[in-house]
């Protein structure tokens, strides 16, 4: 059902006319607050044929979590139009975020041992 | 850009997906100037191959050389590589390299929000690219560490020399760094942890963290 986006060849370049009818025009408001490029995002419906093809192809890869810069990667769509789509996906519960750590200043202790540990194990 | 496989939808591959229990990401930033290594930084340590987000520049800079006599309203778009190490189920580090020139500094509002901290990758033979950024990050409260690149033909200056040229707190932590080498890149990251760490402990003054409760 979706056309694969390299169908539209003149839609390759992610131009400002694209983006435009991407988003309706819209940019972020409401949920964008909590959207970061670490968001992790995942999936709780399943993509319906009658959707936006952006919003149905966020639905199919964030079935497992993925963060928003991954999605941005994949769709080829700056970060901004990206949260446009999720807060849309976020307003009707077809997907959740997972909390992204705030860090206010300096760093939790217990989190960073647990970074350097892992980093450790590379 | 890359090509896209053809008749998939877009996504990762299947051994590019994190596993269901991922349930919190943090970020590290590598900036410095074109071609110092950011990418091949983050590529050495990175479980997937190093993808791409861009961002699109909507206002026109006054003063920038590029975008000058351009009267048509513009979308420049700037790139930024990132890759991603899972550290446990549950926990994600991501690695964003970002250009260090002031130009692309728009970049920076929400990328630099709520990362741990940032690696100054320098090159010695264009040091000077470095005092801006570093600048910045002091000006942001954004704790960091300088790694100096070591490219086979770059001339070689002790640490100490390159810490008293760019001027540098005796606190900030700089260490030599091989980009191409995962051993390498992996204990640049570590010494950064390590400094922030330090912070963590020795600073009672710091605000807790604001971390939000993990959802089940």
């Amino acid at each position: 059902m979706t056309p694969s986006p390299s169908e539209s060849s003149s839609w390759e370049q992610a131009g400002p006319e694209r983006l435009y009818v991407i988003t309706g025009g819209r940019s972020a408001s409401g949920h964008r607050a909590e959207l970061d490029l670490v968001t992790l995002v995942v999936a709780r419906a399943a993509a319906r044929p009658e959707m936006q093809p952006e919003l149905a192809s966020i639905l199919r890869m964030c079935h497992y979590p993925l963060s928003m810069a991954e999605i941005s990667a994949y769709l080829k769509l700056p970060f901004s139009v990206v949260a446009v789509l999720v807060s849309d996906l976020l307003a009707d519960s077809s997907v959740e975020v997972r909390a992204t750590v705030r860090t206010a200043g300096i760093p939790d202790p217990e989190l960073l041992k647990a970074v350097m540990y892992g980093l450790q194990k590379l | 850009m890359d090509s896209r496989s053809s008749e998939t939808a877009p996504g990762p591959a299947r051994e590019d997906a994190l596993p269901a229990s991922a349930a919190t990401a943090v970020k590290i930033v590598v900036v410095g100037g074109f071609g110092v290594g950011k990418t091949t930084l983050v590529g050495a340590v990175s479980e997937i191959r190093p993808l791409t987000t861009e961002e699109t520049m909507t206002e026109v800079s006054v003063g920038v050389d590029d975008v000058r006599g351009v009267e048509q309203k513009s979308a420049t778009t700037v790139a930024m590589d990132f890759g991603r190490i899972s550290i446990n189920e549950e926990l994600v580090l991501y690695l964003f390299g970002t250009p260090g020139q002031q130009r692309f500094w728009f970049l920076w509002t929400g990328l630099f929000e709520g990362a741990l901290g940032a690696v100054v990758l320098v090159d010695t033979r264009r040091l000077e690219a470095s005092f801006d950024v570093i600048g910045r990050l002091e000006d942001g409260g954004v704790p960091f560490i300088v790694a100096v690149n070591v490219f086979p033909d770059a001339p070689q200056h002790p640490l100490d020399q390159i810490r008293t040229a760019l001027d540098l707190p005796s606190a900030v932590p700089i260490v030599a760094c091989d980009a191409r080498s995962r051993a390498s890149s992996r204990d640049t990251l570590l010494a950064l942890m390590r400094y922030l760490y330090s912070l963590s402990t020795s600073s009672t003054a710091a605000a807790p963290v604001a971390a939000s409760a993990v959802p089940e």
